[in-house]
């Protein structure tokens, strides 16, 4: 059985539908860490899940890369722990460093809620190199400020070492304009760090897992991770 | 002590959205010759210290690792004397 970790940030909102999604829906532990917390309790997988943590002042994720439970979050991505920004957690992964670039407010200046295919855009990695199902992923959207952004060296590292794992598609598969629902460069819905233990991605697949939420797709996410640990 | 006024801006290959928005705005009240807008961030605090070096270099650590993001802005500061 694995065991998720979800990082409760004051202004969290979506950490209760990690922690069902992990144990009710994918039938594995889960625990809600605190994040004045000093230590992860044993967790082999940490959630960073959405909302809007200390209400998004400054910068979205600004803050929350002060909290106590940061700095154990680092040493053990450092180990090579597996951690999964969503959404508001993928703007503090970014923040904190461990992912490259920056979020802007989305081209719109509008808030975007609703459902979003992303395609598949590297197997190379834990997070995506299980799911055989499928290489378009529905998944829902919730964000102001999910417009990717990082410098033209930035963005050819992250192409070289596939870490671009989610892009902004049609239905279909094909990278458009009009499927860029927040204008990130390159449709760029979910990168990992160079070592592909750390993701972010801005859809929420704990909110896809089940079939009555309108898809499960986002459990493929969580399994692939999942199988990855079981062996 | 010093009072210290720090100015954050995007970067100007940044696209700045809410300036845009806000300058549809000033095209319906009738100001046409307004261009460029672009929208940054004011902070103000005090710095307790009475030595500018040091207060200096608290200032700008304070704007390098939380109150600007280097990836997509840049920041300048001034630092009054105050009594």
């Amino acid at each position: 059985m694995i065991k998720f970790g979800v990082v409760v940030f004051p202004g969290a909102n979506c950490d209760y539908d990690a922690y069902y999604a992990a144990k009710k829906t994918l039938g594995h532990d889960a625990e809600f860490l605190w994040h004045k917390s000093r230590s992860l309790n044993g967790a082999d997988v940490i959630i960073l899940p959405g909302g809007f943590s200390y209400g998004d002042y400054l910068r979205a994720g600004a803050i929350a890369k002060f909290s106590p439970i940061v700095e154990e979050i680092i040493n053990f991505a450092e180990r090579g722990g597996i951690v999964i920004g969503i959404c508001n957690g993928f703007q503090i992964l970014l923040e904190m460093g461990l992912l490259p670039g920056a979020m802007l407010k989305n081209k719109s200046l509008k808030f975007v809620c609703k459902n979003v295919y992303i395609k598949i855009a590297s197997r190379d990695n834990i997070f995506t190199n299980k799911i055989t199902e499928k290489n378009i992923l529905k998944i829902p959207i919730a964000h102001g400020e999910g417009n990717y952004f990082a410098d033209d060296d930035v963005i050819s590292e992250l192409k070289k070492n596939s870490q671009i794992v989610f892009q902004y598609s049609d239905s279909g598969g094909k990278i458009t304009e009009e499927s860029n629902p927040n204008g990130s460069i390159m449709n760029i819905a979910g990168i990992t760090n160079k070592r592909k233990n750390v993701l972010g991605l801005m859809p929420h697949p704990e909110r896809a897992c089940e079939p009555l939420l309108g898809s499960g797709d986002g459990a493929l996410i969580f399994n692939s991770v999942i199988n990855n640990l079981i062996k | 002590m010093f009072k210290a006024i720090v100015i954050i801006r995007k970067r100007p290959k940044i696209l700045d959205p809410e300036g845009k928005a806000v300058e549809q705005g000033a095209k319906l009240l009738g100001f046409n010759n307004v261009r460029n807008t672009r929208i940054g961030k004011y902070v103000e605090f005090f710095v307790n210290t009475e030595n500018k070096e040091d207060a200096e270099k608290e200032v700008y650590e304070y704007c390098n690792k939380l109150l600007a993001n280097p990836i997509i802005e840049d920041f300048e500061y001034r630092l009054e004397n105050v009594e």
